[in-house]
């Protein structure tokens, strides 16, 4: 029996420690209103999947958390903090890489530090290190032009982690690179959750995808963007990575989304 | 055969001179020597130096016009591109004066400044400087966001974002404006030359029309032809191995 | 810009900048800078005379017959040269050079072949409109996306019908936005050969006011030249603007 939790808030009894917490998160250009009253919680260390057909405002909630837009109303509160603005407690994937075309990966990767002034050998030092962690080892001193766009999401996804910070945002990081590869990336992913002690937050429009790596999935629909509802896979997420993709409750779970979300598409 | 497009530029160039020299011995008008009798005009201007002192006297504007107009236009593209308010105040006279004929200006000069180096160097600076500002404008204008954005996500200062994002992304196209403006610029001087007062290459041009010497004054122009073309496609190749990576467009398509 | 809240349309700062014309105008600045309103008064008293009408209309005219010669020679030579490989490699060294070359150090080579009149001035406003209609024309032929040729070809198209019904459509906007620039070059060629040829048309009113120190008449006639260079530089983009919308989708 699948055991999908359909609760808004609080899945079970446990006490959660929640990482980030978004209140009543409202915002609109112009004459579209893109978030409506949208309120949604993140547990600290897991991966949760912001899910949703395009245009309902999903790459808004994630870069109000970023800090990047400010909502109309509402309030973010990181680490029981409220935000301002970028900081150095969340770190952002770009969905188009936002690598710098005249820079070398090694450079591209320590960007983050170079900004925050950590000195020149010890950044470099520390991108090495992730550069190795990205699977990158070798293309040190290659530039953005000669990689692959799998390649170039690994240098985004590196300097994410150099920065060390314990919120990971990301936006649709997958989308721009091609099938085998993005694959071969969500098992990355799934290893990664489980080696960094970070807080994932990761926006797609896909829905395998979402099910796949996520501890907790939260889906959104459009205009205005309002959480449908929180799922939470629960027997699965201990399996093979190779065994999740035909595990009856990845195929249940899917195909229940996928009927609630069928209507929403245009 | 692999050498094609050189063999090709050969053959015309042989073609095109060839059709010259045949004109010449026509010929097609009196005042049109052949390509022979021109090249070996130019050679004695070259060796007597006559053809030195005259560049000498004909680049002195060209060079200062430019260096002026490439860090006032720089300068005022990147403020302009920077701030909005800036950009409006000031680039709707630039984009006046990029399709405005300028050379209408220059009897105005000649009455402002006279008729020195003051006047030549204007004339080079209103020619070059309208194509450097909007470049650099529009370059900066129009940074791709997602790079912007990267840089406010990893919590860089206005002054990092402007300094390691934003100029660096810019910069190709901020020289291919400054090559666009030295183009102009070579226009601006010929004109002071042949307008203003003839001092250096145009006074070569003009003496020799005086005279009838026709091979000299075909020397002269072949030869001012010759420099610009030659020292536009040296910054051209310039331009290409600086920003390799850049002219392949940015990382994220 | 913006200014209480309402965005400024993008040329509005040139009132700004003719008020302080007319400011430094009044205080005298210099005699070489009248004020703005004594310029458009004489603008509006000249406007109508017979010396005026005959300077417009013989810069008219040779800038008629330059842009007509520079579109009806160069658009053909670019398709041409679009089409056909070797015509390509052969010509196009030249036409960048000529494209890049100070094209008025050739004026005097054509005041000693073709004399002091018309026709040289005629041939200058070609040369310098040229080039790039050339380039942009083969560029638009060259960009033709492979698809639509073999559309054609599938549909069994007659080369006449192929070119009149898909390829002149497709090639249209580049060919439009060569047309413009090289309309403003030819403006700037026209004036060039005015100034250094003979003095005919807007050039001679530009002499004869700047030798008498006429400085209100000189920058009325500059005003009128830079507005019919920009109100035709403007129509063109918005020819252009009108083929574009299916421009970007080619």
């Amino acid at each position: 029996m699948p055991q999908t939790n359909d609760a808004l808030g609080t899945p079970d009894t446990r006490e959660v420690d929640y990482a980030v917490r978004a209140f009543n998160i409202s915002k609109t250009y112009g004459d579209v209103e893109a978030l409506r009253n949208l309120s949604l919680d993140f547990p600290r260390g897991q991966l949760t999947s912001v899910l949703g057909p395009s245009g309902c405002g999903k790459t808004t909630l994630l870069k109000i958390i970023a800090g990047l837009l400010s909502p109309n109303s509402g309030e973010v509160e990181v680490n029981g903090k409220p935000v301002t603005g970028p900081g150095p407690d969340r770190a952002f994937v770009f969905q188009d890489f936002a690598l710098l075309p005249w820079a070398s990966v090694l450079r591209n990767v320590a960007f983050g530090l170079e900004l925050r002034g950590v000195a020149k050998s010890e950044r470099e030092s520390i991108a090495e290190k992730y550069i190795r962690d990205v699977g990158l080892t070798g293309f040190e001193n290659a530039y953005p032009h000669e990689l692959s766009g799998g390649m170039r999401q690994r240098v985004g996804l590196a300097r994410a982690l150099a920065v060390d910070a314990q919120v990971l945002l990301m936006d649709e990081p997958f989308s721009a690179v091609d099938e085998q590869t993005r694959r071969k990336f969500q098992e990355d992913l799934l290893t990664l959750v489980q080696q960094e002690n970070k807080t994932f937050i990761f926006v797609t429009h896909s829905i395998e995808e979402a099910v796949y790596v996520s501890d907790q999935v939260a889906i959104l629909l459009p205009r205005p963007s309002r959480v449908s509802e929180i799922i939470r896979p629960a027997s699965f997420r201990d399996k093979g990575m190779d065994s999740i993709r035909r595990d009856p409750e990845y195929l249940d779970i899917v195909d229940k989304i996928w009927e609630s979300l069928r209507k929403y598409v245009e | 055969m692999r050498n094609r497009p050189l063999f090709l530029k050969l053959l015309s160039a042989v073609v095109v001179f060839g059709a010259w020299e045949i004109a010449g011995r026509v010929p097609v008008s009196n005042a049109f020597p052949t390509f022979l009798e021109s090249m070996s005009a130019l050679v004695t201007l070259t060796l007597d130096g006559t053809i030195f002192t005259a560049y000498a006297e004909t680049l002195k504007p060209l060079v200062v016009g430019i260096a002026i107009s490439a860090v006032l236009g720089i300068g005022i593209g990147l403020w302009a591109g920077l701030s909005s308010k800036f950009d409006w105040l000031f680039s709707p006279i630039f984009i006046v004066m990029q399709s405005a004929p300028l050379a209408a200006l220059i009897p105005l000069l000649i009455i402002a400044y006279g008729i020195g180096l003051t006047s030549k160097v204007f004339v080079v600076c209103i020619m070059a400087m309208p194509v450097i500002v909007l470049n650099t404008t529009g370059a900066v204008r129009n940074t791709p966001s997602s790079m912007i954005e990267m840089g406010r996500a990893f919590l860089g200062t206005r002054l990092d974002i402007i300094l390691r994002i934003i100029i660096p992304a810019a910069s190709p196209i901020i020289f291919s404006g400054l090559r666009l403006g030295v183009s102009a610029g070579f226009i601006g001087a010929i004109l002071a030359e042949l307008k203003i007062t003839p001092t250096g290459v145009g006074d070569i041009i003009t003496y020799s029309r005086s005279i009838a010497d026709y091979p000299s004054m075909y020397a002269a122009i072949f030869s001012i032809i010759l420099l610009a073309v030659l020292f536009l496609n040296l910054l051209e190749r310039i331009e290409k191995r600086l920003f390799k990576g850049n002219i392949r467009g940015y990382a994220s398509d | 810009m913006k200014v209480f809240g309402y965005q400024l349309p993008a040329m509005s700062s040139l009132i700004l900048w003719g008020i302080l014309w007319e400011v430094v105008g009044r205080l005298e600045v210099t005699f070489v800078i009248p004020p703005l309103s004594e310029v458009l008064t004489t603008l509006f008293s000249i406007i109508g005379t017979p010396v005026f009408i005959k300077a417009l209309s013989e810069t008219a005219y040779a800038f008629s017959m330059g842009v007509t010669f520079s579109i009806t020679i160069g658009i053909p030579v670019g398709i041409l040269m679009g089409k056909n490989r070797f015509l390509d490699e052969l010509l196009l060294p030249w036409v960048n050079i000529f494209l890049s070359a100070p094209l008025t150090a050739l004026v005097p080579v054509l005041m000693v072949l073709f004399g002091f009149g018309m026709k040289s001035i005629i041939i200058t406003t070609t040369l310098f409109a040229i080039w790039i209609i050339i380039l942009n024309s083969r560029a638009g032929v060259m960009q033709i996306n492979r698809s639509l040729v073999e559309m054609a070809q599938s549909f069994g198209a007659s080369p006449i019908d192929a070119f009149i019904k898909i390829y002149f459509w497709a090639a249209l906007p580049e060919i439009l936005g060569g047309v413009r620039i090289g309309v403003i070059r030819a403006v700037k060629g026209v004036i060039i050969g005015q100034l250094l040829i003979s003095i005919v048309g807007f050039g001679a009113l530009f002499e004869l006011y700047s030798s008498n120190f006429l400085m209100g008449h000189f920058w009325a006639v500059l005003i009128v030249l830079f507005a019919l260079a920009f109100t035709l530089a403007e129509f063109l983009a918005y020819l252009e603007r009108r083929v574009a919308y299916y421009a970007a989708k080619r």
